[in-house]
């Protein structure tokens, strides 16, 4: 019911939203809750396992029961807190948790079955027969689990992720919180001030407590208006800090539209729905408040049953009463607020029950002194309440009950990063202990003192601390006057009784479930945690989790401190998938490499291969071909009968200079390269220091100190960084300087018998066996700009390597191609070039594997005796050379299928098809069109000695079972002449 | 003869004008990593001096100006934009041209900073990046050199092959930033 | 989590890369035991260690950086070239 005349949102425009298809009035900034409560709306959902009718209990971001869906398909979004949910025009929200209706639902049998669905119910019920696990139990328990549901529709909204610097980061905008964000703001301090409500202020807004002889509300008012006009402070509404982590890095989410009509947010539209912030702090003040606690009791799940300081805020701050006729249940002094706000307001108060027998007496209403509400009545709201106090029971009627159990200090994030909170006696509460975490100081509240003047006096005294260690001096503090009552409270967790009295309402935990718990010896919190369930559900407990302790320990007979507490963990309120993932869908999902030919490979209509970040052509379709094989058997068979084209831009390429780079070469390569001489390229062999193969690729020395390391591509990170590694941490003595040049040079393979034929009149000078010989290097002009040609073969074929700078590489591309189609050659893609390789028995990265050494790839010549280099130690393990490892052989096919598969395994002929007998696998295959069979490299056990041998070939993936032939690596041009000639 | 044609990385990409910024490539001339060798960075630096009128720059600066800029590169190394590098230069560093190797891209206007941010994990405000300040640092997972050239304008330098990308995620980012208005 | 990089200054984690514990390098024709505890052997302590961190998307740095692996405090960062990793050659 809204109270004319009360709230902070005099005047607000009116909205229109629907809550179940029902169309209702809202007001401008009231939150979903407010308006449901100015509607008379009560029942909000239905609980998680007993399907109890629900209502809105707090005004926070812990609400544990009004969670609603709003919107459909790909815009839907479940377990929205309506205490947090701002009103927008259009609005539409559901209940969730019910079928077919919130008022009518049937799986509210559930709550009959309530014996059956204890503490521990899941361990036990499902536990036999064992057949029954999948079948049977798993879908029966997804099926009732959950709250709200996904729409398993792709989301589309736009999410977010940002950077934050700042010196002192201040959570939380209450009194303690403004006070320091001033007193830092004012000393010239970068500070960030964050807010999970839409409007800054915390409890100001729903207290009439006055600061400096005005309404709360209005100081704060006055702050915020100095902060903002504060270049230094940024001011961040709607932004929940969710996490604290190392060295002053701390996450928050910030709910940019969640307040505004679905279509903002969308993807066609570009504002973002959430944005996860990472914030680097060099100082934190925590000033995140306390959460109320309930009072477990009978039945004190029922709508209408709220919390006290809910049922001030939805008065002092949205001018809404959530009820005619209120009963206040309290063990503290504060909660009596709550009666005289709304007694002020012109509500009626039926009465105030007060645990304590020293209660104060409060205005003109009943005060009922030493007394508990043991039980509520009512159908899907409360109608009535037992008293029951030295004089007995009596029954009250009341459509709404403001409970409050004293204050829990939010001390979340001191958690995080493993410090546990201290019991403090007085406040009955866990405070953070002192240092939790580095850099961060806590205040008012979160830290236990529950006055206005004491929040105001701690923020300024955090801020001191603060500026103290940023070196920066706070301005004389002025604190205003407020309201310094003392924190009056009298421990009261659960009042003894039959039936249900509810803890954690949102995953449906009963003091009953906890007793139970310690009575099956689950007496540590983190096993009773586990087995009620108890804290577990998107609240994560926060307004339960203390009572539960409570609970425990009274049933265990320890103390609290003595029990313990769970540990929290980030987030400190839900943080959608969504928002951790933002940004990296689609496009944005990694960064996307394009070669400079790409553009004429994709207008060829090439297929684009995915190599690590980079997109290269696999094939090129030509007209009439309808499968794969056909292009890449024709690029392979151009290659070799005419001449072809190929991006080689990929492979990692490293210019390495000074007077130390030979030295430095020697030392990372296993075989010589300041042997070298200028104008000439060596195969190297590269080894991690644990013996095995880490890369292989070619080196050419362009100058007495200059030298182009080729890396392969998939490796061409991996060996930047270990060479890094060497040089910085290993030699850094040496005098040797190298940077990465791979994106510099567009470079393209030009294979086959022609190659020098399509070369001859793209260079400036004459390309021959003379001026440029087998591994021959240099620069050359191509059509006038200055590039460089490598006479290297990754094919067998005479072959060439010419590079021009990236600007260069499509036309030079282009240009090739044009000249290799005029003689019948043409592009070949990934595809072609894997066979090519295959046919000659060199190696990629399926052959270097991470477990194959010099040694298995017949390359221990490679490894010089004469020299130290990286790995040669280790490698020289006895094992690393036996006999019997998995060695490099080829594999052609002997038996009826001819199939060779990538993967396959080879056993014996004879031999089980069991582990055991495993004689090596196949790490590479193609068909090779050269010889007209599907042929493989293979490691197998003693394999060069096993040449002939037939073995067994087993791919249980697809099938295929059939014999091999073992033969050498090298299936085409043995002798090399091609390359060569 | 047929003659080569070059093309720019963000050839066809750019410009853009979002929100107020605006986003265009740069055109920097040559691009040469200079990596003074062991002990030679004070004769370097006298010869860059010389050679070019700017100082060799110190971690996470630049010198010169537009047109003829020392970019810190990194560890032991710093870009020359503009001018190729005096040949004199080798005796004291390892030089290496990398004109073609980097996207570059200038972006400007209200907002660049809160666009950096989204991409960044750099604190790249005013009051603590200033113009001539230079930071080796990642842009959405790629390797980038950000250095601020103005009071709303800066340079953004990824590899070449990944233009497409970087205009991508600037864009997106640009028009969150824009629609916060 | 947050480094301090000698010559970037403090950056955020994921700009770097991890290597492991920053071990000194046997020297040459040290013994196979020597080089089994370089390359295989950690002690894995809950305190302080010495890590090697890649400032890969930085300016190219290894460094040594000292860490407690109990309360993630970093306790000193030096560039790997200053660290004597290399060992007796
Ligand atoms: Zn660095």
């Amino acid at each position: 019911m809204r109270l004319p005349g009360k709230g902070l949102n005099q005047g607000a425009k009116p909205i229109t939203f629907a809550f179940n298809g029902r169309h209702m009035m809202g007001l401008e900034g009231d939150t979903l809750a407010a308006a449901l409560l100015a509607n008379d709306v009560h029942l909000v959902g239905r609980s998680f396992k007993y399907h109890r009718p629900r209502g809105v209990l707090t005004a926070g971001s812990e609400e544990p029961n009004a969670l609603v869906t709003i919107g459909t398909g790909g815009q839907q979004d479940p377990n929205v807190r309506a205490t947090q949910q701002e009103l927008f025009e259009g609005l539409e929200a559901r209940s969730q948790n019910c079928w077919p209706s919130v008022e009518r639902d049937v799986m509210a049998v559930n709550d009959l079955a309530a014996p059956f669905f204890g503490a521990g119910f899941y361990y036990k019920t499902f536990m036999w027969p064992a057949a029954f696990w999948e079948k049977v139990y798993e879908p029966m328990i997804r099926n009732a689990a959950g709250l709200g549901a996904l729409s398993g529709e792709a989301d589309q909204d736009r999410y977010e992720k940002a950077f934050a610097f700042c010196d002192v980061l201040v959570i939380g905008s209450g009194p303690a919180g403004l006070m320091a964000a001033l007193t830092a703001g004012r000393a010239g301090a970068d500070v960030i001030l964050c807010e999970e409500d839409s409007r800054m202020g915390g409890r100001l807004l729903a207290e009439r407590e006055e600061i400096g002889g005005k309404p709360g509300h209005e100081w704060a008012a006055e702050v915020l208006a100095e902060l903002e006009a504060m270049d230094n402070v940024r001011l961040m509404t709607r932004t929940a800090v969710t996490g604290a982590y190392d060295q002053g890095t701390y996450g928050a989410l910030e709910r940019v539209s969640h307040h505004l009509p679905r279509r903002h947010s969308l993807k066609s539209s570009h504002l973002p729905r959430e944005c996860f912030w990472r914030i680097a702090a060099k100082h934190a003040v925590l000033a995140a408040g306390a959460i109320e606690r309930p009072v477990a009791f009978r039945n004190n799940d029922r709508p209408g049953i709220m919390m006290a300081g809910a049922v001030r805020a939805y008065l002092n701050r949205w001018g809404v009463a959530p009820g005619e006729r209120v009963t206040v249940f309290a063990n503290n002094d504060q909660a009596h607020r709550t009666a005289r706000d709304l007694h002020d307001a012109g509500v009626h108060i039926a009465a105030v029950i007060d645990s304590r027998h020293e209660a104060p007496d409060g205005g003109p209403y009943q005060v009922i002194k030493g007394a508990q509400v043991c039980g509520s009545a009512g159908r899907q709201r409360v109608e009535s309440i037992t008293v029951r106090s030295v004089k007995g029971e009596e029954k009250i009627q009341t459509d709404c009950l403001a409970m409050s159990g004293g204050w829990n200090p939010s001390v979340h994030l001191t958690c995080h990063l493993n410090s546990r909170p201290v019991w403090n006696r007085e406040a009955l509460a866990f405070v953070p202990s002192v240092g939790a975490v580095p850099g961060m100081v806590t205040a008012g509240a979160c830290n236990g003192i529950f006055s206005t003047a004491g929040a105001l006096r701690e923020g300024a005294e955090a801020a001191g601390k603060v500026l103290e260690a940023l070196d920066l001096k706070p301005a004389a503090a002025d604190l205003p006057e407020a309201e310094d009552d003392p924190y009056r409270i009298a421990a009261l967790w659960a009042v003894p009784g039959k039936g249900r009295a509810w803890l954690d309402f949102q995953n449906d935990v009963t003091v009953k479930d906890v007793k139970q718990a310690a009575t099956e010896n689950f007496r540590s919190v983190e096993h009773m945690k586990r087995y009620t369930t108890q804290g577990m559900a998107t609240d994560q407990g926060k307004n339960s989790n203390v009572a539960a302790l409570a609970v425990l320990a009274d049933a265990t007979g320890r103390t609290i401190p003595e029990t313990g507490t769970t540990t929290f963990r980030p987030p400190f309120v839900p943080v959608s998938i969504g928002a951790m993932g933002a940004g990296a869908t689609d496009e944005g999902f990694k960064p996307q490499r394009f070669l400079t030919s790409h553009g004429e490979s994709h207008t060829r209509g090439a297929h684009q291969l995915e190599v690590g970040l980079w997109y290269r052509a696999a094939y090129f379709p030509k007209q009439g071909e309808t499968n794969w094989r056909q292009s890449c058997d024709r690029e392979v068979t151009t290659v070799r009968k005419a001449v072809g084209i190929c991006d080689v831009s990929t492979l990692g390429k490293i210019d390495i200079q000074g007077p130390d780079a030979g030295k430095f070469l020697d030392f990372l390569y296993t075989n010589t390269f300041s042997t070298l001489k200028v104008g000439k390229v060596r195969y190297g062999l590269m080894l991690r220091e644990d013996g095995f193969v880490m890369d292989d690729g070619t080196t050419a020395r362009l100058g007495e100190n200059h030298f182009v390391m080729t890396t392969t591509t998939a490796a061409a990170g991996q060996v930047m960084a270990h060479m890094e590694f060497v040089s910085q941490a290993l030699y850094p003595e040496w005098d040797v300087r190298f940077t990465s040049v791979t994106e510099q040079w567009a470079q393209f393979a030009v294979a086959g018998p022609k190659s020098r034929q399509l070369l001859d009149g793209l260079l400036d000078d004459d390309v021959n066996g003379e001026t440029w010989p087998f591994m021959g290097c240099g620069e050359a002009t191509v059509l006038g700009v200055k590039g460089r040609l490598f006479r290297i073969s990754f094919s067998g074929e005479h072959a060439y390597e010419v590079a021009v700078p990236a600007r260069y590489g499509e036309s030079l591309y282009r240009e090739l191609l044009k000249r290799a189609e005029a003689m019948g050659g043409g592009a070949y893609g990934m595809e072609a070039l894997n066979v090519l390789r295959i046919e000659k028995g060199l190696i990629t990265h399926a052959e270097i594997n991470g477990t194959v050494t010099a040694f298995d790839l017949g390359l221990q010549g490679m490894m010089s005796k004469k020299k130290d280099f990286l790995g040669k130690a280790m490698a020289a393990r006895e094992g690393l050379m036996a006999e019997d490892r998995m060695r490099m052989v080829g594999l052609k096919p002997a038996g009826a299928a001819k199939e060779i598969t990538a993967g396959a395994h080879l056993f014996t002929p004879g031999d089980p098809v069991e582990r055991i007998y495993d004689q090596g696998y196949v790490t590479s295959a193609g068909y090779s069109p050269a010889l007209g069979l599907p042929i493989g490299l293979a490691f197998l056990k003693e394999g060069p000695d096993r040449i002939g041998e037939t073995v067994r070939l087993v791919d249980h993936m697809r099938g295929v079972d059939t014999l091999c032939e073992v033969v050498s690596p090298v299936f085409f041009d043995p002798e090399g002449d091609r390359a060569r000639g | 003869m047929a003659e080569l044609i070059a093309k720019s990385p963000c050839d066809g990409l750019l410009p853009a004008t979002i929100g107020g910024m605006s986003l265009t490539e740069e055109h920097p001339g040559a691009m040469w990593a200079i990596a003074p060798f062991n002990g030679q960075l004070k004769v370097l630096g006298k010869a860059l001096e010389a050679a070019h009128g700017m100082a060799f720059p110190a971690p996470n600066r630049a010198t010169g100006k537009a047109g003829s800029r020392a970019v810190w590169f990194g560890r032991d190394m710093a870009l020359l934009m503009g001018p190729a590098p005096d040949a004199g230069l080798a005796k004291h560093a390892a030089l290496t041209d990398q004109s073609d190797a980097w996207a570059v891209v200038r972006l400007e206007g209200q907002g660049a900073e809160d666009v950096l941010a989204r991409l960044v994990p750099v604190d790249l405000r005013p009051q603590v990046f200033k113009r001539g300040h230079t930071a080796r640092t990642e842009l959405k997972h790629m390797m980038a050199s950000v250095t601020r050239t103005g009071p709303q304008s800066f340079q953004i330098m990824v590899f070449r092959s990944m233009a497409k990308t970087l205009v991508h995620d600037l864009k997106t980012a640009m028009e969150a930033v824009a629609a916060r208005g | 989590m947050r480094i301090t990089c000698p010559l970037c200054g403090e950056r955020d984690r994921r700009e770097f890369y991890y290597k492991g514990a920053a071990l000194v390098r046997p020297a040459e024709g040290a013994d196979l035991d020597a080089w089994h505890e370089y390359v295989n052997l950690r002690e894995n302590p809950a305190g302080p260690l010495d890590e090697l961190w890649y400032h890969e998307m930085g300016c190219n740095s290894w460094l040594k950086v000292t860490r407690d692996t109990a309360t993630h405090e970093i306790l000193a960062v030096q560039l790997a070239s200053e660290a004597g990793l290399g060992g007796e050659k």
